[in-house]
């Protein structure tokens, strides 16, 4: 190919001979051939789940607008040798030479061993710890959504009369329990009396529990509802239909809740994807390890329903604002956890890229549950 | 329902004298049939198919391409295939007693957890020793927790189809239990896994394929148990007790260690498969231990009718169908859950076709002669 380039020395006619190439690389799959890169994602439920997964598929889609990609799709792949076959489905017989596999489970180890197997596969991989000691033709991405669970927390903090929220998690684990924490900590701005109560369902996936969680929650008084499992769906739904509020997350699930649906926390992937698929085209380096919050466009809110009152339209605005600042932190010292521990001594804070955050482990001060 | 219908046809089965001139012909029907029912299914899918404005043709040549066309396609296919063996066998070694066991899922979570532990507490042991102990373990583990439900089914008469799946959630949770809290290494944050088992611990693939040792251990699996159950007397003592509980025990056969032994030995196969998913595919214990096998294994077994030598081929099949999935998605786009839509329809032929053994008079020299009036 470079002694094709040489002989030339014409810029269009090296874009064409990238065509060219490619297609030769993918003879034998036709659909591969009008295309200069081939892009897979994979994920581990249904793409149009409302939630997690539709959030990546969505970003996904706007890949396909870019000219020159070719999007190739596999939803409901477990974590298991599943989706280190689906990989190489897609590198062997779809010709994808950069690969997104989405859910935790698949970075460890189906995903580096993958990028060592095929070191002129581009691998990145969401909400994965990517580290220099790791294949450097692989990397991982993630997007700081605990502001946005933050703002949630103002609007819900607003609109609740009973001051008490409700949240169904799937696991106690560090993300999660960021996103509980930071709904609390948002309300909390509005009137520090409110409490919040967590069920932690243990999976990320379990309708009949989410369902059960969330009569449970609205038994015991709460208003306003918000989740973190894979898909929000049956949570949205359960709430909405007893007349509940709703706070979405991963994706808008306004269409779900009508006008009880106030505001969301959703990724917003397709600026990372589009970002990594024109470097990708440009035949620059791709960045091994991305991150990004609101300021980034990584993630973003739901615009807010019809129900949300001015006051809080008003302190939504503000406090989107104040969050929008690179020194904001929502986890600040003097800080308790629902034991009555300190957790974050007074004077200290960890803004929204503090290492310390990945590894939280507690419910703060207000929050009704346990990490165990 | 299943059990019975299945237990229904073995007496016909066991019951007529074993001549040869007998024999071919009913073997003949043990092929035919099945076939016939895979082909009714196929057809069944390709109307659905069509349906969905899409060619069945393509979708067929699609997967033989995905599963079956390529070297790659194959290896996947053996890859997909090899938990299910063990999966399998699970669900049909009880099935031959007529009990319908169908919390699998549980012995594998469980037994590749205890896999997970003892690999880790053998750190520094000769790779042999250490990876015989943690089959060891997975093995013993799966047996104690699927024996416990032959025990309750003899000793306290509790339906070991309920016990046995309400038993695997209950695993599922104590699995999560120790994986989140106990045994979680510090530094998995955001998918609570055990620590990785040492890299000389882990089982590698067979040479020259991509497939790891386990499918060889799964298909040793399935020959064991198939001259178990056709070629000891504790086979013989479990068929006839299958065929009917109390004339084994007027013979005197002893029923519950038999129930209690095939419960046991299913168990023991499926904590062996999680030892292999441990050790060949995640590396630790975790969450996704628990991802389906134990339930397709279900599927498997019946499409085997309980025999496990025929695991073997519908394993194969079934991990050819999750191997041209890919295939099917992307090139067709049509959903995942054609797949399952696919399986369903097979699975519905094959169950159904249980009623036509001994039905056809051409393949059944009995009917062809009017000795016996079906």
């Amino acid at each position: 190919m470079s002694a094709f380039f040489s002989v030339t020395r014409r810029q269009m006619l090296a874009a064409s001979a990238a065509g060219l190439a490619s297609s030769v690389v993918g003879a034998g799959q036709s659909s591969a051939a009008d295309a200069a890169a081939t892009v897979g994602f994979v994920y581990v439920g249904p793409r149009d789940d409302y939630g997690y997964n539709q959030s990546h598929a969505e970003g996904a889609a706007a890949l396909k607008k870019i000219p020159g990609i070719k999007v190739v799709e596999q939803e409901n792949v477990p974590e298991t040798v599943d989706v280190a076959k689906t990989m190489e489905a897609m590198i062997n017989l779809e010709g994808a030479s950069l690969l997104f596999p989405t859910s935790f489970g698949y970075f460890n180890p189906f995903m580096l061993d993958a990028a060592k197997k095929y070191p002129s596969v581009q691998f990145r991989h969401c909400g994965g710890l990517w580290t220099d000691k790791d294949p450097k033709n692989a990397g991982s991405y993630f997007g700081y959504i605990g502001v946005c669970q933050y703002l949630n927390g103002v609007v819900a903090g607003h609109m609740t009369k009973s001051k008490k929220l409700a949240f169904v998690a799937a696991k106690p684990i560090p993300q999660v329990l960021l996103n509980v924490n930071s709904f609390l900590l948002g309300a909390r701005t509005v009137d520090p009396s409110i409490t919040c109560s967590v069920i932690f369902t243990g999976e990320w996936s379990l309708a009949v529990k989410e369902a059960e969680a969330t009569n449970a929650l609205l038994d015991q008084g709460a208003d306003v509802v918000t989740c973190h499992v894979d898909s929000p769906k049956v949570v949205v739904q359960t709430a909405a239909g007893r007349g509940a509020y709703v706070c979405g997350y991963h994706a808008n699930q306004a269409p779900l809740a009508g006008d009880k649906y106030l505001t969301g926390a959703e990724w917003n992937w397709a600026t990372v994807y589009e970002m990594f698929a024109k470097k990708f085209l440009a035949k620059e380096p791709l960045p091994n390890f991305v991150r990004g919050g609101l300021a980034e466009g990584f993630v973003k809110m739901s615009p807010l329903g019809p129900a949300v009152s001015d006051a809080a339209r008003a302190d939504f605005k503000l406090k989107y604002a104040e969050v929008s600042k690179p020194d904001f932190a929502i986890v600040k010292g003097p800080l308790k956890d629902n034991k009555g521990a300190v957790v974050v001594a007074a004077g200290k804070a960890y803004g929204e890229r503090a290492i310390e955050l990945e590894s939280m482990n507690y419910l703060v001060d207000g929050v009704v549950g346990s990490t165990s | 329902m299943t059990g019975a219908s299945a237990s229904d046809a073995r007496p016909a089965a066991a019951a007529g004298p074993p001549g040869i001139g007998r024999s071919v012909p009913r073997r003949l029907e043990g092929i035919v049939i099945p076939l016939g029912a895979l082909t009714a299914g196929l057809a069944a899918f390709s109307v659905f198919v069509l349906a969905t404005g899409k060619s069945p043709a393509t979708f067929f040549a699609l997967a033989w391409r995905g599963g079956f066309g390529t070297w790659f396609s194959v290896q996947n296919t053996l890859s997909h295939a090899s938990p299910l063996l063990l999966a399998g066998l699970c669900v049909a070694l009880p099935a031959r007693l007529g009990l319908v066991v169908i919390g699998g899922e549980g012995a594998i979570a469980l037994g590749g957890t205890a896999a997970a532990v003892a690999g880790l507490s053998l750190r520094g042991w000769p790779p042999a020793v250490a990876l015989a102990a943690m089959a060891a373990a997975g093995a013993g583990v799966g047996a104690v927790w699927l024996g416990a439900v032959g025990a309750l089914r003899h000793f306290r008469a509790v339906n070991e189809t309920i016990a046995s799946l309400l038993l695997a959630y209950v695993a599922i949770a104590v699995m999560n239990q120790l994986v989140e809290g106990p045994l979680r290494d510090p530094a998995s944050l955001n998918k609570p896994s055990t620590a990785p088992l040492p890299a000389a611990f882990r089982i590698g693939d067979i040479p020259g394929t991509e497939v790891h040792w386990g499918l060889v251990v799964g298909v040793i699996a399935c020959i064991l148990s198939w001259a178990l159950i056709e070629r000891t007397s504790w086979g013989f003592a479990a068929r006839v007790a299958g065929g009917n509980v109390r004339a084994a025990e007027v013979q005197g056969l002893p029923v519950g260690r038999l129930i209690v032994a095939f419960t046991a030995l299913g168990g023991a196969w499926a904590g062996l498969g999680g030892m292999i998913e441990v050790a060949a595919v995640q590396g630790s214990a975790n969450a996704s231990l628990a991802s389906g096998y134990g339930y397709t294994g279900i599927v498997v077994a019946f499409l085997a009718r309980q025999n496990p030598l025929a695991v073997i081929p519908v394993s194969l099949l079934l991990g050819g169908i999750a191997a041209a999935g890919s295939l099917i998605q992307i090139q067709m786009g049509l959903p995942n859950a054609a797949v399952l839509v696919l399986e369903g329809m097979v699975f519905l032929a094959i169950l159904a076709s249980d009623a036509l053994y001994g039905r056809i008079p051409w393949l059944d020299p009995d009917l062809r002669r009017g000795e016996v009036g079906p």
